[in-house]
């Protein structure tokens, strides 16, 4: 062995000096503020052009109200009317409807996934019940279960089942079938096989259908609250519309946005921790 | 009784065209410590061979034993390097060469650590398998193989997909863990140089039907040096046997 470690070693070494070039390239271009700053150029504009519109008259107060009407009247809300309330309501609907239904779909999807013969015999219905709208269940829900939460959360699981049952099914059976090859050699338990293996590989479709489930039973939610309920985001909308409130609309719809756009950074979080092993084009 | 036997081995394939012989009458004795390459065109059935030594093929007749045990399926008994790293994405290179074994062993960890060294991947533990190159890939998945203690190592065209520089390293580097662990290996390759410059002795394969066509003891000492005379002398051979089989049209694939 005449060059028993020379060649190892400079190879290595120009590794660790490209990698840390890359780091500082990378510190440059993408700081978090700046990031974050070029995010919020564009929607400040807009609102910047929106509130002087509405300031001048050239667009009508009645139709779209100017955004510190909206935001005064968000505070109104807060402080006289019971905003709160009313989001709670929403919030308990979205999340009970989202854990029955995400969590049976995931529990479908899996076991579809690891059996054929389950696959066989439950994989055609559910695929049919699939193609179903989840708005032209609402009348036969409420024929059913009547207006009260029961239809609604049903509803909410019927939009959260579909998207996970999909792409857990989908994960398990994308996993790569040379890697089950390799762990036939290194003799994996069939545990061990799940947990390296099935489970880690079809993660990112896992996570994928959560983000798409969590979309789904937020839709669900609006729809379910605006076909009729007393209380919840769904219901201030539908009730400020009688009355023309459209400052009220406008903080409903808001708010939905808002909270819809954080369970989904929720979910994001996770994906990049989870799945950092994972080498995609960043732009 | 030699180390690893392989006796009346043979293989057919069902193919849409009928039966295609893969392998016929496979005979090799292969002893403890020893370094087989297997050459041969592509079709020669050499890949399949190593699948039958593994385990990951058992629908064939004839009888491989290693150790006096006859091989029923696949094992950490016997490592097998695929031509691709196959490492798992999703883990460091330290929690891929321990996969099922868990690192919190402290027994595990230090073994780990000691291959990680033999291999000469040192500073990368930590690393994803896309932060490597291929060289670097490869040679995690021999770390893996190797903390099995394997009885014999199976390598199907590992260095295939390098290119020469890396490859000629990955030979170095082979070489080196065979001194130090004595492992018996089966190395099958498609490139002469490669074969001649490993092997105690080198198989050579043909096609139609995959058949043993003759097996050259490589007397030279290591180090070896490629423009050596007397390894010259090994290529004409090897390559005389190739151009006795008439298979100009296969040679061309083997590289040659």
């Amino acid at each position: 062995m005449n060059n028993k470690a020379g060649w190892a070693q400079p190879r290595i070494l120009v590794q660790g000096k490209s990698k840390l070039r890359l780091k500082e390239l990378k510190g440059i271009r993408d700081n978090k503020w700046s990031v974050f700053f070029r995010g919020m150029i564009f929607p400040l504009l807009v609102l910047l052009m929106w509130e002087f519109a509405g300031y001048y008259q050239l667009i009508s107060e009645t139709l779209l109200p100017r955004p510190s009407s909206i935001f005064s009247s968000f505070i109104e809300l807060l402080t006289a009317g019971n905003l709160l309330y009313h989001f709670q309501v929403s919030f308990l609907r979205a999340v009970g409807g989202f854990l029955i239904g995400g969590t049976l779909g995931l529990i479908a999807g899996l076991a579809v996934g690891f059996s054929s013969k389950v696959e066989h015999t439950l994989d055609p219905t559910l695929q049919m019940l699939r193609t179903i709208p989840t708005l032209a269940v609402i009348p036969l829900f409420i024929l059913w279960f009547g207006f009260g939460e029961v239809s609604k959360v049903l509803l909410i699981a019927k939009g959260a089942f579909f998207p996970l049952y999909v792409n857990a099914f989908l994960g398990i059976r994308s996993v790569d079938a040379k890697l089950f090859d390799v762990a036939k050699v290194l003799e994996f338990s069939r545990w061990k096989q799940i947990t390296n293996l099935i489970l880690p590989s079809a993660l990112p479709n896992i996570l994928l259908g959560l983000r798409l489930a969590l979309g789904a039973a937020w839709l669900a939610l609006v729809a379910a609250e605006l076909m009729g309920s007393s209380e919840g985001i769904g219901y201030l909308i539908t009730d400020a519309r009688q009355f023309s409130q459209t400052t009220v609309v406008f903080v409903g719809i808001i708010i939905f946005a808002v909270f819809g756009k954080a369970s989904d950074s929720f979910v994001r979080y996770f994906e990049r921790r989870w799945l950092k092993w994972r080498e995609s084009y960043k732009g | 009784m030699a180390f690893l036997e392989i006796r009346d081995l043979s293989k057919t394939f069902l193919s849409e065209k009928g039966e295609v012989q893969a392998l016929k009458d496979i005979h090799l004795a292969v002893e403890n410590g020893e370094l087989i390459t297997v050459i041969g065109p592509s079709g020669c059935g050499k890949s399949t061979l190593l699948k039958i030594i593994a385990g990951l093929d058992n629908d064939a007749e004839g009888i491989v034993e290693i150790d006096g045990k006859e091989v029923k399926g696949p094992s950490i008994d016997k490592g097998f390097i695929f031509q691709e790293p196959r490492l798992f994405p999703w883990q460091t290179v330290e929690k891929n060469i321990a996969s099922n074994f868990t690192l919190r062993n402290k027994e595990v960890r230090d073994k780990v650590k000691e291959l990680i060294q033999l291999v000469k991947l040192e500073g990368f533990a930590k690393a994803y398998p896309r932060e490597l190159s291929g060289g670097m890939a490869q040679r995690a998945a021999i770390a893996r193989a190797l903390l099995r203690n394997p009885k014999v190592l199976l390598l199907d065209e590992p260095f295939g997909a390098l290119d020469a520089f890396t490859r000629s390293h990955m030979q170095e580097v082979l070489l080196d863990i065979w001194h130090e662990n004595k492992t018996t290996m089966l190395f099958v390759t498609h490139d002469i140089d490669e074969a001649i410059y490993l092997a105690d002795r080198v198989v050579i394969m043909n096609a139609r039907p995959g058949s043993i066509q003759k097996v050259v003891k490589i007397n030279l000492p290591h180090p070896r040096k490629k423009s050596n005379k007397t390894f010259q002398e090994f290529r004409h051979l090897i390559l005389n046997e190739f151009e006795k089989a008439d298979e100009l049209e296969l040679m061309d694939r083997a590289g040659i």
